[in-house]
């Protein structure tokens, strides 16, 4: 097997001084859909600040591409290639859309690449195109999360990072984000997905972490993750 | 009459507009009350003092000189004192003193070099003179502020709404996590939007300075509490509310010292101040102080 585009190991995560993640080792391939469940509080979303360099490791590496980031200024790693779309959707709020969306594409210089990748955007999310000029602030829960993942899109990334795409969503705007990250994963798209919702994750996901208090507990297939009993009970409500 | 005291309250209201801009971009943007804003107001003044004297520069090229002076002096005093606080994501009491006190170090240094006393600038600066247009009296010192306001509240607002560069501002000004996560180099941001709170402060110290011909160290600590009335008036970080409010200050101002009394002519700012935090806290258009509230 090649080696990973990403490779984390050893990583300690310290907030407000205790360790929330104690340690952990997790690698991502090229191509691929990794996620990274477990409960509230787990350390999912504290690990994926550090790989996009919000949070400086206590120890531990994190190779992006054969090259150590771990520590490495957040703008930095953007450049890289390596974009999130952060819990909470926080997109801009004062903003319109389609400033949102250029925010997305702020590293790419050349106009007409940043205007091919809006197309695309706009096709995969029609609901935003209608509605370019407005607030990103009026839009409803789903609709931000398209516009934090079309930001995140508008970058063209090599490793795209989504923390917890789903969270406080209705149903049906779960399911199309869930579609949504299937169509990235058949069109090659490499995306490590941090999840509540392990359920609707594992269907997707080529290989599985699961994580608890800090610790890497499980790991393996997604469709073995999903068989086994202990996330069954714990994760799945079964 | 009326139409003299409307011109000279659009005046002095521009210069004030001008003031309160760069105030409140640094408060929208970097999250703090800087209270070193006004020494930049100062140092503009003392700069393009110098500049016309010593180096017989012209004063619409004193202003631009002053102005980048101010805004470096910005930078510095920012990086070092504000910096270490950011990075430690410092509560917002603590930059508050600490500019308070770099304030009365600033100011106390001042004073000691050029003393209190009131300057002027050379009598070149003004050779232009005066028009007369239907009995309204205008300097072209008086035009040449009016003109250089447009110009750069026109600048700012064309390079926060029009270019990535302003997009990236606004950004960082919404959420400075996800602007990193965009790519967005935050520390150059800061710096920069520094650099132009500095220069718009030191620019309308030069203004103020120019327009009443008179200039000492303080200056920018009256000016600051008019700074304050403005962009609570405003909203503060609200950039249209504090073109606006400044205007309405001073003309207010200059009515009330033409129909009222002279002295009651700084009390104005403070009665809007105290009314807006009485009837509407988030002032006139305060939507980014709402928010953040």
């Amino acid at each position: 097997m090649s080696a990973p585009l990403l490779a984390v190991r050893g990583l300690t995560l310290a907030y407000d001084r205790t360790d929330a993640v104690k340690g952990i080792d997790f690698d991502v391939h090229k191509g691929g859909v990794v996620t990274l469940i477990g409960a509230n509080g787990a350390g999912k979303t504290t690990t994926l600040r550090a790989v996009s360099g919000l949070l400086k490791p206590r120890a531990g590496s994190i190779r992006f591409a054969g090259r150590e980031i771990a520590g490495m200024a957040a703008h930095r790693i953007a450049r890289l290639g390596v974009v999130q779309s952060p819990e909470g959707r926080q997109v801009f709020a004062n903003m319109t859309i389609a400033e949102n969306l250029a925010m997305g594409a702020y590293l790419e210089s050349d106009r007409v690449a940043v205007a091919k990748r809006r197309d695309t955007v706009l096709a995969r999310f029609p609901r935003l195109g209608e509605r370019l000029s407005q607030s990103a602030g009026l839009l409803s829960g789903g609709e931000q999360q398209m516009l934090a993942m079309g930001r995140a899109l508008m970058a063209d990334p090599k490793l795209l990072l989504l923390d917890e795409p789903s969270m406080g969503l209705a149903p049906l705007f779960v399911e199309e984000i869930f579609n949504i990250v299937a169509d990235l994963k058949r069109e090659g798209r490499t995306i490590l997905l941090v999840e509540q919702n392990a359920r609707a994750a594992l269907e997707i996901a080529d290989y599985a972490y699961v994580i608890e208090s800090g610790r890497i507990t499980l790991r393996g297939p997604a469709r073995e993750i999903a068989e086994n009993s202990e996330v069954a009970t714990a994760y799945l409500g079964m | 009459m009326l139409a003299q005291q409307l011109l000279n309250g659009i005046l002095a209201g521009s210069v004030y507009a001008l003031f309160a801009l760069g105030f409140t971009l640094m408060f929208g943007v970097l999250g703090v009350i800087n209270l070193t804003y006004g020494f930049y107001f100062s140092t503009g003044a003392f700069v393009a003092l110098h500049a016309t004297r010593y180096l017989h520069m012209q004063i619409w090229e004193a202003l631009p000189f002053a102005a980048a002076i101010a805004g470096l002096i910005a930078i510095v005093i920012d990086e070092l004192l504000l910096g270490p606080l950011r990075r430690a994501k410092a509560p917002e009491l603590s930059s508050l003193m600490v500019t308070l006190g770099a304030t009365l170090l600033l100011y106390s240094l001042m004073t000691a070099w050029f003393t209190t006393d009131i300057r002027r600038f050379p009598p070149t600066v003004f050779d232009g003179g005066a028009f007369e247009i239907q009995g309204l009296r205008i300097t072209l010192s008086q035009i040449l502020i009016v003109a250089a306001v447009v110009s750069i509240v026109g600048g700012l607002a064309w390079l926060l709404r029009r270019t990535k560069l302003g997009l990236a501002i606004r950004a960082l000004a919404e959420n400075d996590d996800v602007a990193q996560l965009m790519g967005v180099n935050v520390g150059g941001v800061v710096h920069l939007v520094s650099f132009i709170s500095g220069a718009l402060g030191g620019a309308a110290g030069v203004m103020i300075g120019l327009n009443y011909n008179a200039i000492q160290p303080y200056m920018g600590e009256s000016m600051m509490l008019k700074g304050f009335a403005v962009i609570i008036l405003g909203g503060l970080g609200d950039i249209r509310g504090a073109v606006l409010a400044g205007l309405a200050l001073g003309i207010l101002e200059t009515l009330t010292a033409g129909y009222v009394a002279s002295s009651m002519k700084d009390a104005v700012g403070f009665l809007l101040l105290v009314l807006t935090l009485w009837f509407r806290p988030v002032g006139l258009f305060g939507r980014i102080a709402a928010k953040r509230a």
